[in-house]
């Protein structure tokens, strides 16, 4: 009887609304464009805050690294014309390596990096690469995995070996025809025997979006023993770049400390902090603590979704006012309509939910075609582009139901102005 | 149920403030109206016949007096009330039709029971017998724009029938039609209140009062004069059967 009369209710709103079709359809493009944009909007900001957080979760939550800089004060002498045999000075030393294992708590490895710029050469080929001085877990530290071969090991960091691990990228430039097994490369004066190749993890898909200037796969590394490098390369490195000269003494370019867990990483931070305070005069280093990096990019993420979703709000509020207007012109267009169907029998309460339900109804339906084109969107921008667009249940069901919402609060009003007439002038209205 | 009054008023009065002004549109209207009478109200304007409407038809509430319609007492009741008793109690035809565009003319028929809160599906046939009654039993599925003044003038009279009320107000129900149509609208009431149907017409034309039993003059807000046309005599008893007489009459068969 109830679910009947329901029916009959929106069977009759709908009629209602079809006696004007393009009108009705108008009305409703507001609250499509409303919902659309919600759920269009979340989805390609949740799409971008998950990329962003994949990068830092390859970081790893229970690493923090710590980075060499040019302390502020000497970023400038490097071009300054007088002073020829400057030396920079800073970084990371051993002996910050040695005090971290030691001192902090819940430290479980320290992988230590020392990064140096140089050419490659094997046959005809010369290639500039990253030639990266490390310790045998670097593999299980960096999620790095070995496709060939074997990684560094320990005896060779013992004996100063002079063997090297290369990347699967650059193994296909620098040996084209060879295996590159046991094959000599000659890296500045020395010649390494290669003894492994390795895939840095999720390098694939960066060098894809972001091949740097000159053509340098950001993977063309070369990993020898750090002890070897140490050896080789000494402890000053010397940049050449067009025409200009400088020179730096760094010994260690990067520092891995990897904890136990993600709690001991929130404690160890101010101790790793007030231990470098107290050993470097300058700030010739940078903590990246990826889990805080992770928070913020949370934390972004709320904001963007805050941002959006009220701009989104905004248009769907906008679209309410829109159906608002245009009942309350029905209003005044059917109030003879009001007045027989109030002569006939209608109470006050039957004539708010008639054009409560119209209102209802309009915003509903715009609803449902909104959060159609609010799926089909992402997915087409995703399909399009390299943006990802991740649709959430919540955006569809948050949008849908504000549609219905926005209906019955911008319905209510001309609905009880409508009860409202007087039903004599009602019938009189011409 | 023979003769006695359906509608039993006494003492109306109506009082309008408009602005500064206090109009009074009633001064005291005492009549009863007995059930199977058919009566006519004439008046020039501004002699309270409209008012007199308003209060008769429950769109409006007297200032002061009684109205009794059947045994329920009027004059005191509440908004939801009036509508309540409207759709149950009393059938309107108007001058300008007042159907509802959107509605078929089955739909039409069947706004005042939906108000009461029946289903259509229980009273489709009922609709329909009516429609037929009218004349209009082959569009049922038109809508109001697709029929002429006096088709619509027909649903609004099937509409009417629908609750089977005690008593139909039509208010000038032939002003929009021309003088044939008219008649033919005219003579059907006729046969309504011959199968046993109160009706009170609002009228400004003589022709048309003359159908009447009684017309009652109105003038300055009272019944000025009383014109008896032709004697009412009361049924023995009440036709239950009010529809089927009718469409014997006409000698229609029952769809």
């Amino acid at each position: 009887m109830i679910a009947y009369r329901a029916i009959r209710i929106v069977q009759l709103g709908i009629k209602s609304l079809l006696l004007h079709k393009m009108r009705s359809a108008l009305t409703m493009l507001g609250i499509i464009f409303g919902v659309c944009s919600v759920i269009a909007m979340l989805a390609i900001g949740e799409g971008a805050s998950y990329e962003a957080q994949e990068t830092i979760k390859k970081l790893g939550s229970n690493n923090i690294i710590i980075r060499s800089i040019k302390p502020p004060e000497d970023t400038s002498s490097g071009s300054s014309g007088g002073r020829r045999s400057y030396v920079s000075e800073h970084g990371i030393t051993y002996k910050d390596a040695g005090r971290i294992q030691g001192t902090i708590p819940g430290v479980g490895s320290v992988l230590p990096m020392r990064i140096i710029r140089e050419n490659v050469i094997f046959d005809q080929n010369n290639i500039p690469v990253q030639v990266i001085g490390t310790h045998p877990n670097y593999p299980e530290m960096t999620g790095a995995a070995i496709m060939r071969g074997r990684f560094l090991s320990s005896t060779d960091e013992g004996r100063q070996a002079n063997v090297c691990v290369i990347t699967v990228s650059l193994a296909e430039r620098l040996f084209p025809y060879q295996d590159p097994i046991e094959e000599e490369v000659r890296l500045g004066a020395d010649y390494y025997q290669v003894v492994g190749l390795l895939q840095e993890q999720g390098t694939e898909k960066q060098r894809a979006q972001s091949g740097n200037m000159e053509g340098q796969p950001l993977d063309s590394n070369i990993y020898i023993p750090l002890s070897t490098a140490r050896s080789r390369f000494g402890e000053v490195v010397i940049n050449r770049s067009a025409g200009s000269f400088n020179a730096e003494k760094v010994e260690l370019h990067q520092l891995t400390v990897q904890f136990h867990n993600p709690e001991s990483v929130e404690a160890a931070v101010p101790q790793i902090e007030s231990l470098f305070q107290r050993f470097h005069k300058r700030k010739d280093y940078e903590f990246i603590v990826p889990l805080q990096l992770l928070r913020q990019a949370e934390q972004t993420k709320r904001i963007f979704n805050i941002v959006l979703g009220s701009i989104a709000a905004i248009s769907l509020i906008v679209g309410g006012i829109g159906i608002m207007n245009i009942m309350l012109a029905t209003v005044t267009e059917r109030t003879r309509e009001i007045g027989v169907r109030r002569a006939l029998g209608a109470k006050k309460k039957d004539i708010i939910t008639q054009f409560l339900v119209e209102t209802v109804v309009l915003s509903f339906g715009g609803g449902l075609i909104g959060v159609m084109a609010g799926v089909i969107i992402p997915l087409l921008v995703s399909h399009f582009t390299d943006m990802k667009a991740i649709i959430t249940w919540w955006s569809v069901i948050l949008a849908f139901s504000i549609s219905g919402l926005i209906g019955v609060v911008f319905g209510i009003y001309p609905a009880s102005s409508a009860a409202n007439l007087d039903p004599i002038d009602a019938l009189r209205h011409e | 149920m023979t003769g006695k009054p359906i509608i039993s008023i006494k003492g109306l009065e109506k009082l309008y403030i408009l602005g500064e002004v206090e109009v009074r549109a009633l001064r005291g209207v005492s009549v009863d109206i007995e059930e199977g009478s058919y009566v006519a109200i004439m008046g020039p304007s501004g002699s309270g016949k409209s008012t007199m409407l308003n209060v008769l038809g429950c769109l409006d509430r007297p200032t002061a007096g009684q109205y009794f319609l059947g045994d329920e007492n009027v004059a005191t009741m509440g908004d939801d009330e009036l509508s309540d008793i409207r759709g149950r109690r009393l059938g309107f035809i108007f001058q300008s039709y007042n159907l509802i565009h959107q509605l078929t003319v089955v739909e039409n028929i069947y706004v005042p029971l939906f108000y009461q809160g029946k289903d259509l599906k229980d009273y489709e046939r009922h609709c329909e017998r009516l429609a037929n009654l009218v004349g209009l039993g082959e569009r049922l599925d038109h809508r109001p724009k697709q029929l002429s003044g006096g088709q619509q003038q027909r649903v609004a009279i099937a509409r009417s029938l629908v609750n089977d009320p005690l008593m139909i107000l039509a208010d000038e129900p032939t002003g929009n039609l021309d003088s044939k149509t008219g008649t033919e609208v005219l003579n059907l009431m006729d046969k309504l209140n011959e199968a046993g149907k109160t009706i009170v017409l609002v009228t400004h034309g003589p022709e048309v009062a003359e159908r009447a039993h009684r017309v009652l003059h109105m003038k300055d807000g009272v019944i000025d004069r009383e014109v008896i046309n032709r004697k009412f005599e009361p049924r023995k008893q009440a036709n239950s059967d009010w529809l089927s007489a009718i469409e014997e009459s006409l000698g229609l068969k029952t769809p």
